[in-house]
């Protein structure tokens, strides 16, 4: 009976991992990510390109405020890279021993710089809406790595009605996406041809600065994913040859039962 | 006294049953406090029924999940800080800044699913082969406290990275026992710590998950000391008789529950190195807002069966239907005078409950009309009085579905232990597994269409099984044959 409800078993754990989609998102199309898999790794390469969109795109109203700048090192940057892309930041620091905050330009040790100095001052430039922390947005959100991929990509004119059909008027200063829940967000399109020059000649379409910046923000989420995948592989090995090993010692002991 | 009485009587007030150890540091050790004498007796010697099969390592994984939790989690409480502002960012700096962080988290994230997997399969194979019969009552009880507070040190632990699902799952949770009437809304606030889910709750959910697992460890001694003293039961389910039945757990079982161990935990850390997000719920990502609720608030997994059964229940127990169930009894009270007019005793049984039953509900009817203050009373309006809320049944359903396993070994008096005899029992064990995983899947569903329905027939399935069926069948199954012993049971099986 056990063995009969082994599919059972498996049936119950897809769903319980994968509530369903509301009905009114629709799910991203899976696409093929370089870290995916057991022996999975990020593309460094890319990964600097989505650095790249986030520092001159997306950082103007995003902030990743669980990310140093001495965390680029994951990225592939020496120390001195770090150093220069820190300085271009100005931060505030203090009080001195005058008591006084002062202004200093930003070292490696240093948190991203936020774009607003508070959730309220950013709501005030966004027309009340709350531009999310991306630190952690990959994992934040169902679908993870194809949702952010699909939403970056997912902008279109609505259609004129919906299903019932009413027609869809999106309000002013509001955006239609495809894949956003409810389809109407208050992000407006923030890719378009070319917004960034890539160092390494890689054409800087839409579609190539979305699988950028989606990796850039999937190892921001899990940055130890290499090192973790590198340990699992050991480790599983190991197991499976202790597993071997016991399972000998156990048929060598019960050998003389009868 | 002279020397020679001295030391024969020191001699004498030894236990006489230690053993005797060529070490001489082991023995000087043995003779104050024999603890090598107990290891032999416990972990060496110790007769287990020779056909045990792999199901009886469960509960040694089990054990070594609760070290493998306390462990990683008394590491990961040194860099973890309960409070509010921090809470989150404090978990966030473990994945990130701290040395091998990300590992002590997902080890003790997905420990709890792994340890939530071994006492479900532990349970399961106490319900199939009848571990929980004489005499093994109080171990099978021991057992269910056990489950218990693994349910509440696992709420707790949920709440500890004060993500959004960390956050409005207390709410949700706590929420229930709002319900409750009279004493509902002070409860609540007494175990917030205030007025809403905030610092408070935190702290005291860190203090209390702190504390609980070596709460559960001290139950877990208790457990295995009560087993140590009946015995394992076996998978043909009669006590071993001679020494033929039996193998000392040394080296036979150490090496059967190593070898084990060592698969189960192979599983388990290849979830924690290549899909440590599998179990969990994507907001679990998101730092707690109290003012934004996430759309499909769910609780982790090894809680969805019993969060659907919380969920069956929609309709409020109203006046008009205590009425009809009044009425229903007094029509029932003919019928089993009737029923057992042989037997005297049945009879001022049946007629006893039919009559407690109905002082009862007349009791709460006139309590829920005293107690609700109408607008415009009027008959109607006093009909439509509600006596007990669809979610205050959903929580005394919830907490009755597992106090229910208490009563088990007298609500299953058949006196044939395993299901391997007991050809029915066995086909309803099947369906109530089912009942389980749809009650599970049902659960983590919207609470709208037709899991509604499966989960609510799941449901009375999971009550009719323990309440109804079990000890039906105790009394009329016809059972197989049941081997004379072990060693019997153990031949046939090589024969076929």
């Amino acid at each position: 009976m056990y063995k009969k409800s082994l599919p059972l078993v498996m049936a119950a754990f897809v769903a319980f991992s994968a509530p369903a989609w509301s009905a009114e998102s629709v799910a991203p199309p899976k696409q093929h990510w370089p870290h995916q898999g057991i022996t999975g790794s990020y593309d460094k390469a890319s990964l600097q390109r989505g650095f790249q969109v986030y520092k001159q795109v997306c950082a103007a109203c995003h902030g990743m405020k669980l990310l140093s700048y001495r965390n680029l090192a994951g990225l592939g940057y020496n120390e001195d890279e770090i150093k220069a892309i820190a300085a271009e930041y100005t931060v505030m620091d203090g009080p001195n021993d005058d008591g006084d905050m002062f202004e200093r330009a930003a070292r490696p040790a240093d948190r991203f710089k936020s774009p607003f100095a508070n959730d309220k001052a950013a709501r005030a430039a966004n027309g009340g809406a709350l531009p999310p922390d991306l630190s952690l947005v990959v994992k934040a959100r169902h679908g993870h790595e194809d949702y952010i991929y699909a939403l970056l990509t997912g902008y279109t004119t609505p259609p004129s009605h919906d299903k019932e059909g009413n027609p869809i008027v999106v309000p002013d200063g509001m955006h239609w996406n495809t894949y956003f829940a409810g389809h109407v967000l208050a992000m407006a399109p923030p890719l378009v041809d070319d917004s960034v020059t890539f160092a390494d000649g890689t054409p800087a379409t839409v579609a190539q600065m979305s699988r950028d910046v989606t990796q850039f923000l999937a190892w921001a989420g899990e940055p130890h994913m290499e090192q973790r995948k590198k340990m699992g592989i050991k480790v599983v090995l190991f197991m499976l040859v202790f597993a071997g090993i016991m399972l000998a010692a156990k048929r060598k002991v019960w050998a003389s039962v009868h | 006294m002279t020397p020679d009485k001295i030391k024969k009587e020191t001699a004498m007030s030894r236990p006489a049953n230690t053993e005797k150890f060529e070490n001489p540091v082991v023995q000087w050790i043995d003779e104050r406090l024999p603890i090598f004498t107990m290891l032999i007796k416990e972990y060496g010697v110790f007769p287990m029924p020779k056909n045990a099969n792999y199901f009886w390592s469960f509960g040694g994984m089990a054990l070594t999940m609760l070290m493998i939790m306390i462990v990683s989690g008394v590491v990961l409480a040194m860099s973890y800080t309960p409070h509010v502002d921090m809470a989150f960012n404090s978990v966030e700096r473990i994945m990130r800044d701290v040395n091998y962080g990300w590992l002590l988290r997902y080890i003790h994230m997905n420990g709890a699913s792994f340890f939530f997997i071994a006492v479900y399969i532990h349970i399961m194979r106490g319900l199939y082969f009848g571990s929980y019969k004489k005499p093994r009552e109080l171990l099978w009880i021991v057992g269910v406290v056990i489950f218990l507070l693994m349910m509440a040190t696992a709420f707790m632990g949920y709440a500890l990275p004060w993500s959004q699902m960390s956050g409005w799952g207390v709410t949700v949770i706590t929420s229930l026992f709002a319900k409750f009437p009279l004493i509902g809304d002070g409860l609540v606030t007494w175990l917030w710590g205030g007025f809403s889910v905030d610092n408070p709750t935190l702290n005291r959910f860190f203090a209390l998950h702190f504390l609980l697992p070596f709460v559960i460890l001290g139950v877990v001694f208790v457990h295995v000391w009560a087993l140590h003293v009946t015995g394992s039961n076996n998978p043909a389910g009669v006590e071993p008789k001679s020494e033929k039945d039996t193998l000392p757990f040394h080296p036979y079982f150490t090496s059967k529950d190593g070898f084990a161990l060592v698969v189960f935990l192979t599983v388990f850390l290849a979830t924690v190195f290549f899909a440590p997000l599998a179990l969990t719920e994507f907001d679990h990502f998101k730092a707690y807002d109290s003012m934004v609720t996430p759309p499909h608030i769910v609780p982790e997994w090894y809680f969805l069966p019993f969060y659907a059964i919380l969920k069956s229940f929609v309709y409020d127990f109203t006046v008009v239907l205590a009425l009809l169930a009044m009425g229903g009894l007094v029509l029932a009270a003919p019928a089993a005078f009737a029923f057992f007019k042989d037997d005297k005793k049945k009879r001022n049984f049946a007629l006893g409950g039919i009559a407690a039953l109905f002082c009862g509900l007349v009791l709460i009817t006139l309590l829920a009309i005293v107690t609700t203050k109408l607008e415009e009373p009027s008959l109607a309006a006093y009909l439509k009085v509600v006596i007990i809320p669809a979610a205050l049944q959903g929580v005394i359903a919830m907490f009755a579905s597992i106090l229910l396993l208490v009563a088990l070994p007298w609500l299953d008096c058949s006196p044939v232990k395993s299901a391997r005899y007991r050809p029915i029992y066995k086909k309803c064990l099947l369906v109530l597994l089912i009942s389980f995983f749809v009650l599970g899947y049902t659960g983590a569903q919207l609470p709208e269409g037709w899991p509604v329905i499966a989960g609510q027939v799941a449901t009375l399935y999971y009550f009719a099984h323990f309440l109804v069926i079990v000890p039906y069948l105790g009394r009329k199954e016809k059972t197989l044959p049941v081997p004379a012993s072990i060693s019997e049971a153990c031949a046939s099986k090589g024969n076929k």
